[in-house]
């Protein structure tokens, strides 16, 4: 059994490899290795350094509009409610609030600093839904870099809006006809680019995974979701939260918000994948549910593959959640059993979005509504009035036409 | 069969460039890749580099990740293409290496991934996202069934990680020779002529420059530059992707009699006329 001081020790780094346990490590051709070797050093040289920092806290505060509420949903809450009143008590972190709509603009803005400061004149990135597209074209636009988003053609059909506001700030979005033209596709063909123009390119990896030291740099980039929810807990209420709720695709929402608390063992920590048409159907993108243990885009991670070791589509309504690999912290929290991963059907995720919409105004990102969708599983099964905080990690704009294609046939 | 170090030490003897063509299994399927591994043997192929179809070949570019693409969706398995070579390698001079993603080994398992193709008659491994700090047990286990585990050099590799990777590879060292993917270039550039005089500043193993090369004009220059061995992966690839059955096999015969051309001294050309 691992104590929890061991858990604490291994989640504030990873080893010399770069793995959490197994987990991790650099598995990605040699052309990249001293510019993962150089994006280590800069990250550790520049993230405490004063100016940095200073730089970071005012465009967080200003620019990204930090701290993010931390807000009651009195509505969602009274729905869960036991007959006499007593129930769950559910809190949203809201950072569908932040300037673009989702978290991802903490790791974006992060990142591209540490990219001035490397001497990159040119960005690239994947993007599944759009969302990290976004953040990444919004942040280059802001300090005048080149940017170059690789999306898959799918993925570019159903997030159309996306695609235009990427275009707008003056990024080119260069279509993946790869596979089935998903978020996979767009990450290897990132790689791909890197791998050539890697002497004068950084990379804005958006998902706490691929090669060490990304998994690591995304997470304390977004680590700032924690502890303002812990600051704000205290505030609210005196304590910590007893529940973490996140979805999980490649999963730097739910590190954002769980790596604050890792070491809190009076804190569940539960993460929820895309289960799709359902998990023992062939459309599904649960890797910690249904995957094997492999290494995919740099990493060694669950991974969804065939009995041939050929990486298996995935598949999810959420075009964020539509991957078949997840961060190797993930992995790891979930050998070691630190934190609980369960997966939800997109009619489910669906369902929760509208019960969202209805009951609190507030339109989720389909991502986002897959955690939503899990406290129907989860709040019957409470005793007490444990408080719940579920990552609202992005907004729904972005998903509307794709949700109404369904409910309106 | 000899092993990759010791028919290099044969061709070296001779004064001889290695010709090493890669062609990807299963496109456009099994049979033709047999019959194209059989006359790239016959007509000068020193080693061949045989790619198994991979769904995400980072290290690949739009040529090759084609061919990945179509041989998959034809169904093509490891266990079918062991099964082929099984059959082609005892009637064929050349060692087989095989290039293949990290993966599909580590599903199998490393050792039985590597007892499996030991069995096939298999000499090397090219595993392109493999690095150093991650290849330590596959090359300790390879060693122990024969295989020897070709790790790769990029233009961007410190002095400090050419010597550690020149001291680790077998076989041979593995040039990348352009800052990218594998694929067709125009031009070889300038800096593969001092990346080899670097590596060859702290290593005496053959060193096999690849990526990029897709003329015999550029693999006489890459010769030229000093290299023990050639590697042409992309033009091979296109070739086996146009044309009738008959054309492609065709394309592939004569590619690889004018590319071996290229590479050979006038004094080793007579010796093989006069035979």
């Amino acid at each position: 059994m691992v104590s929890i001081q061991d858990i604490k020790t291994a989640t504030v780094q990873p080893d010399s490899l770069g793995r959490f346990g197994k987990f991790g490590g650099k598995y990605v051709p040699e052309t990249l290795m001293p510019a993962l070797s150089e994006l280590e050093a800069a990250f550790h040289q520049y993230r405490n350094e004063p100016s940095f920092q200073a730089e970071l806290q005012n465009l967080l505060r200003d620019y990204v509009g930090r701290p993010s509420p931390l807000y009651f949903a009195e509505r969602l809450t009274t729905n869960y409610a036991r007959p006499d009143g007593t129930g769950p008590q559910i809190y949203l972190k809201r950072e569908d609030l932040n300037h673009t709509g989702a978290h991802k603009i903490n790791n974006a803005l992060a990142q591209v600093l540490l990219a001035k400061r490397m001497g990159k004149q040119r960005v690239i990135a994947e993007t599944g839904a759009g969302q990290h597209g976004v953040a990444t074209a919004t942040v280059c636009a802001r300090f005048g870099l080149r940017c170059v988003i690789y999306m898959g053609v799918h993925d570019m059909e159903r997030q159309a809006l996306n695609v235009f506001r990427m275009k707008l700030m003056g990024a080119e979005v260069h279509p993946v006809e790869a596979g089935t033209g998903t978020l996979k596709d767009a990450t290897s063909e990132a790689i791909r680019d890197w791998v050539t123009n890697v002497e004068t390119t950084h990379y804005i990896l958006g998902s706490v995974a691929g090669p060490h030291p990304y998994p690591m740099i995304v997470r304390d980039f977004h680590a700032v979701i924690g502890v303002e929810t812990r600051a704000q807990s205290q505030e609210k209420w005196g304590g910590l939260p007893d529940i973490l709720l996140a979805c999980v695709g490649g999963g730097s929402n739910a590190i954002g918000l769980f790596n604050e608390f890792v070491h809190e063992s009076s804190v569940r920590l539960i993460g929820v994948e895309a289960a799709g048409e359902g998990v023992d159907t062939e459309k599904h993108a649960a890797t910690l549910t249904k995957g094997k243990i492999g290494v995919l885009h740099g990493a060694m991670s669950y991974l969804l593959q065939d009995d041939d070791g050929q990486v298996i589509e995935a598949h999810s309504i959420s075009a964020g959640l539509d991957y078949p690999g997840v961060g190797p912290e993930h992995s790891y929290l979930k050998d070691l059993g630190r934190a609980e991963y369960y997966s939800v059907t997109d009619k489910q995720a669906l369902d929760a979005f509208q019960r969202l919409s209805q009951l609190e105004g507030i339109i989720p990102a389909l991502e986002t509504a897959h955690a939503i969708a899990y406290l129907e599983t989860l709040c019957p099964q409470l005793k007490g009035n444990p408080r719940i905080v579920i990552n609202c990690s992005g907004r729904g704009d972005k998903d509307v036409q794709t949700v109404a294609k369904v409910l309106i046939p | 069969m000899t092993s990759i170090s010791a028919h290099f030490q044969t061709l070296r003897d001779r004064q001889q460039c290695a010709l090493i063509p890669f062609i990807t299994a299963g496109d456009p399927n099994l049979k033709t890749t047999a019959e194209a591994l059989r006359i790239l043997d016959r007509n000068g192929a020193d080693f061949i580099e045989l790619g198994i179809p991979y769904s995400d070949p980072l290290a690949d570019g739009p040529v090759i990740q084609a061919a990945a693409t179509r041989a998959l969706q034809k169904g093509t398995k490891l266990e079918q293409v062991l099964e082929m070579l099984e059959a082609v390698i005892p009637t064929m001079k050349a060692p087989i290496i095989l290039f293949t993603y990290y993966n599909p080994i580590l599903h199998r398992g490393i050792k039985t991934f590597l007892l499996k193709i030991a069995a096939a008659g298999v000499r090397g491994l090219v595993v392109p996202d493999l690095p150093l700090e991650e290849a330590e047990e596959l090359i300790q286990t390879a060693a122990s069934f024969g295989i020897e585990v070709i790790l790769l050099v990029a233009p961007t590799s410190s002095k400090d990680r050419i010597l550690a990777i020149a001291r680790q590879s077998q076989g041979f060292i593995y040039l990348v020779s352009v800052t990218g993917v594998t694929g067709i270039r125009a031009q070889i550039q300038d800096r593969v002529k001092d990346l080899i005089t670097d590596l060859r500043s702290v290593t005496d193993k053959p060193i096999g420059v690849g990526f990029g090369i897709s003329a015999p004009e550029q693999a006489h220059q890459v010769m030229e530059w000093g290299a023990d061995a050639v590697i042409v992966g992309s033009a091979f690839v296109k070739r086996l992707a146009e044309g009738s059955p008959t054309e492609r096999l065709q394309a592939v015969e004569k590619f690889c009699q004018e590319l071996k051309a290229a590479i050979t001294p006038v004094s080793l050309q007579q010796v093989g006329s006069a035979k």
